[in-house]
């Protein structure tokens, strides 16, 4: 059998593997543990597809023709789809035996059913996507994973703000999928078929549009400001581990969108890659200021990732300005670096969410500031927590810094070193990047101390402990992977390679990321950190074991007694960039005014809700809706009329089609 | 070789000698003698043979985040080369690890301040984060000014200059980074007008209130970090305002040395006729040092 037959069959299995859970009782939790085992199999299937069976030279397509009127079943894998698939088949198994402890079917008997089926159909849609050859297809496939979404976002339907983020999310999604419907009718209209074949003949006139419908398209679905309204909602209000599969993996598959287009169409100007680029640093400074003034962990993690899908819009940008000017080496440095921060976010991010899950379990809250101390009754989850939080800051020795250092030569070979002609102003790509490297640290900083370090701030934490294992080995898996790719990023480079051959339309023996890039140093200065720490670590056992190191409290400036409510709160800690940033977050305060010497009891709050949902979209549909109030005519809310509606434009259409 | 193990050498001795000037300098001025050249020497000496005191509410993370700063301020080190000598190692791209390493150094920093959860480490450490936010960009503003005049993006090339030698062009942008990255030198490692590291009121402070729990070796090796901080840094800056060398050979290591002791003298009488900025203040200078950084970059490439 060929690659692309196993990954079909692993995408069916996939599909089918919340079967069991219908067939089983409700209250146990046998029906999930069949249905967890066929995922894994299939991605296992899947995994063995893309790394044993494929084969670069045969890069074999399937087709068959079916009875729609449009499109084609094409499907076929190459290295650009591998690349993305090596994800979808590795972190979603680990989500879900992590679900195995984290949901378990016997205690959400309600839910668990549901969240089972989707999240099969999630993934198998996820790969459907990446192997679909075919504008129909994907678009099939876009839709079951649209939908899958939402269902797995309104687990917990019970909830109003639950249902309120899967309304945000059905409506954003749809909107986005709107665009790429237009986006595949004039792809059609330029090539003349939904074949996803290269297209570099396609005129500047029909490639612009085409361009501008994918980023909103995909730039919704990976988050783009302004376009990431559903993504903070959806995160916070959805289970952890369901949060981790859209952070860590579906936000990739808009990614995945706009580097397949991005590669089949023809660069005709420059301001693509300019306005990806701009984009691109736009939404990462936006996003990582936003996670910092919240106080929900999860929206604070979903703000995160928009961030990182901005330094991915960056690299992709550059690789797109690199090949309209004919600079390979930003190509190449640009497009790993996306690609590689791809993977490395699916990482730490999903590792990140779902230690949130175990957070939230210990805590029974989302809120930041009420939690603390928890590392001392979870040194395992804070370990890993910490191995995430320094991955996603990008400090060596760790798999985020091996990708955005890609991203960084990149940008400074914009300079025009080695006497090329540059472009200097993209170098200032690398200077937004910094700041978000700097303020990444400073978010981080904030939520890993914050939960895990001092003391607790509010009593009901004194039970907490450790997950399971079942829980606990997924995160370390990925916490391995971290480290892995942190020290050895050089073994993902033959990957990387083809997939910027694939893209750049460049014979693949000419790519070559290491010549840029010589990534044995960072293993080197990465190793001899570890091993510095390792020393270190012995040379500190031994000096407890001579030494009795005596325990007192923390030193308070002699005040005598001091509570853990005096404690820095994550909101403190944030306030001055906060301040600092209040032109793009426009925090609402409610402070108390103090006239009298002797003031009553009065409370300060703080509130950065989402400008761009809050002040700009909900208000501009609430117009539209205003405006159009007298089309109610036409929407009854009746199922039947509809359902006329669509007979009578059937109609017309074959009436008109008939005649031209 | 022997340009590697002075590099080794300068980088492991001459660090605590830099702030016994600096404070010699302060002595001075104030009309004092002061305490010897090498008491800070002394000062980690005795540290580390003193017995420690830990918190009851701190994790491990308080104690591996003196060490940890150690190495990779360490390794930040070897990777910036000193005088008109290569740096020990140097690849292309090194200039971005070097500034990530100081952000390894500042993570583990700051959560050791949270680790104890008293309120005035937790201030310390949220000044700290915010003012590397605006640091940050006017460092990397100065590396891709040194990058573009170098035509190379490894530290050692970016700091000895381009083969061919300097144009007249990068005579104005070289002067306005040199402003910025003293006025980042002076925020990094703590110093008057951003931060006082004499000071004993422990609402004012950045770096010495992240520290107040540490004791013993713990506090030395920070002690011994942030003399190397002042090291590392100063020896960039040092490249900047002295960009073309004499062909001096082995003499050079003398006279990089004493360039050392002129910017640690330079920084003692800033600290002796200035006063600290107002906090809300600090953040206006240092988005001078990005503006300074971001002109230097934009004059060059017009």
């Amino acid at each position: 059998m060929n690659a692309t037959s196993i990954v079909l069959l692993a995408t069916i299995l996939i599909a089918m593997s919340g079967l069991p859970m219908l067939v089983f009782s409700k209250q146990t939790q046998q029906g999930q543990r069949y249905a967890v085992a066929i995922l894994v199999v299939g991605c296992l299937t899947g995994l063995y597809g893309v790394t044993f069976a494929f084969d670069v030279s045969h890069s074999t397509k399937l087709i068959h023709s079916w009875t729609l009127p449009y499109g084609m079943f094409s499907v076929g894998i190459d290295a650009i789809s591998r690349f993305f698939l090596f994800l979808i088949f590795t972190v979603p198994a680990l989500i879900a035996i992590y679900g195995l402890g984290y949901w378990k079917q016997n205690e959400h008997i309600g839910n668990g059913r549901q969240l089972g089926l989707a999240f099969g159909l999630l993934v198998s849609s996820l790969a459907l996507i990446c192997i679909a050859q075919d504008g129909v297809l994907f678009l099939l496939a876009w839709e079951i994973m649209a939908l899958a979404i939402f269902f797995l976002v309104t687990v917990e339907d019970e909830k109003p703000e639950v249902r309120r983020a899967g309304w945000v999310y059905l409506v954003t999604t749809h909107l986005a999928t709107l665009c790429l419907f237009a986006m595949f009718a004039l792809w059609r209209y330029a090539t003349g078929s939904f074949a996803f074949d290269s297209a570099q003949g396609i005129p500047a006139y029909l490639a612009n549009p085409i361009f501008i419908l994918a980023l909103l398209g995909f730039g919704a679905k990976a988050g783009l400001m302004p376009l990431h309204i559903w993504l903070p909602g959806a995160h916070a209000n959805a289970p952890s581990h369901v949060s981790g599969m859209l952070s860590g993996v579906v936000l990739k598959i808009g990614i995945y969108g706009i580097v397949r287009m991005t590669g089949l169409l023809p660069i005709h100007e420059a301001w693509w890659g300019g306005s990806l680029l701009a984009i691109g640093s736009i939404t990462a400074v936006c996003g990582i200021v936003y996670a910092i003034a919240q106080h929900d962990l999860k929206r604070m993690l979903a703000y995160s990732s928009i961030e990182n899908v901005g330094i991915i819009f960056m690299g992709i940008g550059l690789a797109v300005y690199g090949r309209y000017l004919g600079h390979m080496d930003w190509v190449i440095l640009g497009l790993a670096g996306a690609l590689l921060h791809s993977w490395n976010h699916g990482l730490f991010k999903t590792l990140l969410f779902l230690n949130s899950g175990a957070i939230i379990h210990a805590a029974h809250t989302r809120e930041m500031d009420k939690m603390g101390g928890l590392g001392k009754k979870m040194p395992h989850s804070m370990a890993l927590f910490a191995i995430g939080a320094l991955g996603i800051c990008a400090l060596p020795p760790l798999n985020g810094f091996a990708s955005e250092w890609l991203v960084y030569i990149g940008l400074f070979r914009t300079l025009g070193l080695d006497g090329s002609l540059g472009y200097p102003a993209l170098s200032v790509g690398a200077v937004a990047l910094s700041l978000v490297g700097a303020l990444a640290v400073a978010g981080f900083v904030k939520i890993f101390s914050v939960i895990y370090l001092g003391m607790p701030r509010v009593a009901g934490t004194e039970r907490a402990k450790d997950p399971g294992l079942s829980m606990i080995i997924p995160m370390l898996m990925m916490a391995f992977g971290c480290i892995v790719i942190g020290l050895f990023s050089f073994l993902t480079f033959p990957l990387l390679n083809s997939a910027v051959g694939i893209w750049s339309g460049m014979p693949e023996t000419h790519i070559s990321i290491s010549a840029f890039a010589p990534s044995l140093w960072i293993s080197l200065i990465g190793l001899t950190l570890i091993i510095s720490f390792g020393l270190a670590f012995i040379l500190w056992n031994r000096f407890q074991s001579k030494n009795r190191i005596p325990r007192r409290g923390t030193w308070d400036c002699g005040y005598a007694a001091p509570t853990a409510r005096m404690q820095y709160t994550g909101s403190s800690f944030g306030q001055s960039l906060v301040r600092f940033f209040r032109f793009l977050l426009w925090p609402r305060y409610k402070q108390p005014f103090i006239k009298a010497l002797f003031p009553s009891k009065q409370s300060f709050s703080r509130e950065v809700p989402d400008v761009i949902l809050d002040r700009g979209f909900l208000p501009g549909f609430h117009y539209v809706q205003v405006k159009l109030r007298k089309l109610h005519i036409i929407q009854q809310g009746n199922t039947h009329l509809y359902i006329l509606y669509i007979g009578f434009i059937l109609l017309f259409l074959v009436v008109y089609g008939a005649k031209s | 070789m022997i340009n590697l193990i002075i590099h080794i050498l300068i980088l492991l001795l001459v660090p605590p000698l830099l702030l016994g000037i600096i404070n010699k300098t302060k002595a001075w001025f104030a009309g004092r003698k002061g305490v010897p050249y090498f008491q800070t020497y002394y000062d980690i000496i005795k540290l580390l043979r003193k017995g420690m005191v830990l918190s009851t509410t701190t994790t491990w993370i308080f104690v591996a985040a003196p060490i940890v700063t150690l190495i990779s301020v360490l390794l930040a080190g070897i990777l910036v080369p000193f005088g008109p000598f290569p740096s020990p190692i140097s690849f292309a791209g090194d200039v971005i690890l070097f500034a990530y390493l100081f952000g390894l150094a500042r993570f583990f920093t700051t959560t050791a301040a949270l680790d104890t959860g008293s309120a005035f480490e937790g201030m310390g450490s949220a000044r700290e984060v915010t003012f590397a936010c605006l640091t940050e960009p006017a460092l990397f503003f100065a590396f891709l000014v040194l990058a573009k005049i170098s035509g190379s993006f490894q530290l050692t090339r970016m700091l000895l200059g381009p083969e061919g030698g300097f144009t007249m062009v990068s005579a104005a942008p070289l002067v306005l980074i040199a402003v910025g990255v003293f006025i980042v030198l002076l925020a990094e490692t703590c110093r008057i007008p951003v931060d006082d590291p004499n000071t004993h009121l422990e609402l004012t402070m950045i770096h010495e209130v992240m520290v107040l729990d540490h004791s013993g070796p713990l506090l030395g090796v920070i002690l011994y970090a942030s003399s190397l901080k002042f090291l590392i840094l100063g020896s960039l800056l040092l490249h900047i305002i002295f960009p073309i060398r004499p062909e001096f050979g082995l003499l050079n290591w003398p006279l990089f040395i004493i360039e050392l002791f002129g910017l640690a003298i330079v920084v003692g009488i800033i600290e002796s006729i200035m006063a600290r900025l107002r906090m809300r203040n600090v953040s206006y200078l240092l988005i001078g040092a990005i503006l300074f950084c971001g002109f230097g970059f934009i004059l060059l490439v017009r």
